[in-house]
């Protein structure tokens, strides 16, 4: 009996070791489970959050193309859902926390980057790969530097959205008589008249804070122009400088012109009420431009139309996805195979028309972008760049989002002395 | 519950019984040590740390942690928002379950039919209850299309005011209207539970008692508040205790129905938590946070458990 007894412990510590261990496990689980196919196949995990309609369909096309030309190497599609990767963001701090990056992970250039995963120096410089393949003159300089530290640089732009735009139902514009306004005053003189016309001026869906923040970085831009906007965000340039404070209550103007349920809509919610009349404008990075298009089945420039936020023409703010290569990982030289792979114009161009971006690259292939891509690839040659704050570019995480909770709470107290002293607090700490 | 085995303690040691008793429950008392007051512990030494980037920073920080966000707006409506929510739930979930105990005990015909239905939101789970809640109590679509024809439309959840509130430090103190759809919805999914508690506990009453207070000439209405309810009252505690953790901690409902809403009229710590964590890189912000939850839920979790010790004994 004795004995018996002694097997059963020892027996139940097994099984809890056994359990212990496969937790851990898991995290290099991924590498090992795929070498069963044969010991010449490597693996490289991609961590993303895209897994929306046409992205997802990129990302699928970018991982078949890659495979079929490294027949030896396996990519892995590690996507988590969410828009905006607000819960892939949470995985793969997690991730990284725990000794267990992905192979290379989507990240927004500039301080999400550079402030973020580079400052907790979790990533490898990329310089070699830049210098191999001569991508210092085909990504534009103010690109490079959004992805860059001290000298080095740290990822692989993919693709570019542009945060500046403003749709609108061209329908609604033209029985109201209403002309593509380009200054702050063009823009509240057409938002009084449609507002007169019953017909909401501006969409917004602010259930999660980032669209209210967008708003608010684009009105910056257009008051404070690139120069100024960049030293705003490298501490040069202090939050309760008197044209912030102007910037503030711009902001505050254009949020008397939104509908009144925008806590409940996500943005797509928003764009909703752009598509059928309700309202006339949403300011949204141009992956709206696919939502249109692809989900709401309306034609660009003839349902629905577009034009820069007011004051921001010759401005370009950037949302760009990157890849980096993390420290820590098995493969390296298999991971940068991959990321020379995204680098390239071949890859950008299969991705990109999917996905509803223009590529980083300046050299792409023009003729596979519709109307709208090659417009926005012509002024991105031509444009300044400036960092995009609410999609994480302009200020590390912390900034952010403080940032988002002084933004939320503005939309609804509009206190402008509030507003502007908490961005200084939160910027302190930047 | 088991006491019975050291009774029979011999003077010197334990029995075999009792080894292989201890020996079983190693493990899991290991695990138990590790991975729940472990990690308390270390959550607690990682809220009084530096560490609010993504750099690890573990050099001590105090209390700074904790000034900051009671000093925070955030922090303070989401403090408001809870005493509010865990009110209006635990009162309704009691009253609701109540009621629907009684009325089903009332050996009525297709008695088992409604105690299902009843029963039936438990199981889901609160992100189901969430997003199901939150295109039903939509201001533009759900039930306030059905509540247009009488000229009222409640904003529900995107209802930014406070009723009845002052200024308290940095915030409006009052009851935040939008924390009422919220409360909705909880007791939607969680009145099955008190349901199942309170028939289980009305089954328990001696049918004499009741025979006993009729003979006295007592009415039914007086049956019920001299007898049948005081002879629930350990029902309802526990309702309360179980309700009140939930409600304490909830985060998965908030989440998937409302986020932390405008002005932050239904956010909640467990949020807050969350957002400052993951999105914002403030470790020990979020482990502040987590300590003054666990602080919270100790306040109604330990007297409990210490009076219902003294029971067992």
């Amino acid at each position: 009996m004795k004995k018996l007894y002694g097997f059963f412990f020892i027996l139940s510590l097994v099984l809890v070791l056994a359990a212990c261990s496969s937790g851990s496990n898991d995290a290099e689980g991924s590498s090992d489970s795929d070498s069963e196919g044969g010991e010449s196949s490597s693996t490289v995990e991609i961590f993303s959050w895209w897994t929306g309609a046409g992205e997802e369909d990129g990302l699928l096309a970018l991982i078949d193309l890659f495979e079929e030309e490294n027949p030896d190497l396996t990519i892995e599609n590690a996507a988590v859902a969410g828009g905006a990767g607000t819960n892939a963001k949470a995985v793969l701090a997690t991730r990284m926390e725990g000794d267990d990056p992905p192979s290379t992970f989507q990240v927004h250039g500039g301080d999400e980057l550079n402030e973020g995963w580079v400052a907790a120096d979790k990533m490898q410089p990329l310089n070699d790969l830049y210098e191999e393949n001569g991508w210092e003159e085909k990504f534009p300089e103010e690109l490079i530097e959004l992805v860059s530290k001290d000298g080095d640089i740290y990822s692989v732009p993919v693709n570019i959205h542009r945060g500046n735009v403003i749709f609108y139902n061209k329908k609604v514009f033209e029985e109201n008589g209403i002309e593509e306004p380009e200054t702050f005053e063009e823009f509240f003189a057409a938002s009084q008249k449609l507002k007169d016309a019953g017909v909401t001026p501006m969409a917004l869906g602010d259930k999660n804070s980032w669209p209210a923040t967008q708003i608010f970085e684009n009105v910056l831009l257009g008051v404070l122009g690139p120069d100024d906007y960049k030293k705003l965000f490298e501490g040069e340039i202090p939050f309760d400088d008197e044209r912030v404070v102007e910037a503030v209550e711009t902001f505050g103007k254009i949020l008397d012109n939104i509908n009144e349920d925008h806590a409940a809509r996500n943005w797509q919610d928003s764009a909703q009420l752009v598509a059928n009349g309700e309202a006339a404008m949403l300011n949204m990075g141009d992956w709206a431009k696919g939502y249109f298009v692809n989900d709401l089945e309306m034609k660009t420039d003839e349902d629905f139309g577009y034009f820069e936020f007011p004051g921001t023409k010759g401005e370009f703010q950037v949302v760009t996805d990157t890849f980096g290569l993390p420290k820590g990982i098995e493969n390296p030289d298999e991971v940068k195979k991959f990321l020379t792979f995204l680098g390239s114009t071949e890859a950008q161009d299969v991705f990109n028309p999917l996905k509803g971006s223009i590529p980083a690259r300046t050299d792409a292939d023009e003729s596979k972008y519709d109307a709208y891509g090659k417009e926005a690839m012509k002024d991105f040659g031509e444009s300044r760049l400036v960092p995009s704050l609410a999609h994480g570019s302009a200020a590390a995480a912390g900034f952010l989002t403080k940032a988002n909770q002084a933004v939320n709470i503005f939309v609804t107290q509009r206190d402008v002395d509030n507003f502007i002293e908490a961005l200084k607090t939160a910027s302190q700490e930047m | 519950m088991e006491e019975a085995p050291s009774k029979r303690k011999h003077k010197k040691g334990f029995t075999k019984d009792q080894w292989t008793a201890v020996a079983f429950l190693i493990p899991s008392i290991i695990l138990i040590l590790v991975f729940v007051y472990g990690f308390i512990g270390w959550t607690g030494y990682v809220s009084v740390s530096n560490w609010n980037t993504l750099t690890p920073d573990f050099s001590f920080a105090g209390l700074k942690n904790y000034i900051y966000l009671f000093q925070d707006f955030r922090f303070q409506a989401d403090l408001r928002n809870t005493v509010f929510f865990t009110i209006f739930f635990i009162g309704l979930v009691i009253v609701m379950g109540l009621g629907l105990g009684i009325l089903i005990d009332q050996k009525l015909k297709g008695e088992s039919f409604f105690r299902n239905i009843f029963l039936f939101p438990m199981a889901l789970s609160f992100i189901v209850t969430g997003v199901v809640w939150q295109w039903l109590l939509n201001p533009s679509t759900g039930i306030n299309q059905f509540f247009q024809f009488f000229g009222i439309t409640p904003k529900w959840y995107t209802d930014t005011n406070i009723l009845a509130g002052f200024e308290w430090g940095k915030i409006e103190f009052g009851v935040p209207v939008a924390i009422i759809a919220v409360v909705i919805a909880a007791v939607w999914q969680m009145t099955g539970f008190s349901l199942a508690m309170y028939l289980a506990g009305l089954r328990g009453i001696p049918n004499e008692l009741r025979e006993a207070a009729r003979m006295d000439g007592a009415s039914e209405f007086q049956i019920y508040r001299k007898v049948v309810i005081p002879m629930l009252m350990p029902i309802t505690v526990s309702v309360i205790i179980i309700m009140a953790h939930i409600s304490l901690k909830i985060f998965d409902l908030i989440y998937a129905m409302t986020g932390s809403g405008a002005n932050f009229v239904t956010d909640v710590p467990a949020v807050y938590m969350y957002e400052a964590t993951f999105k914002g890189n403030y470790y020990a912000n979020g482990a502040a946070i987590a300590i003054i939850m666990l602080l919270v839920v100790a306040v109604f979790i330990i007297p409990y458990l210490w009076n219902s010790r003294k029971g067992d004994n």
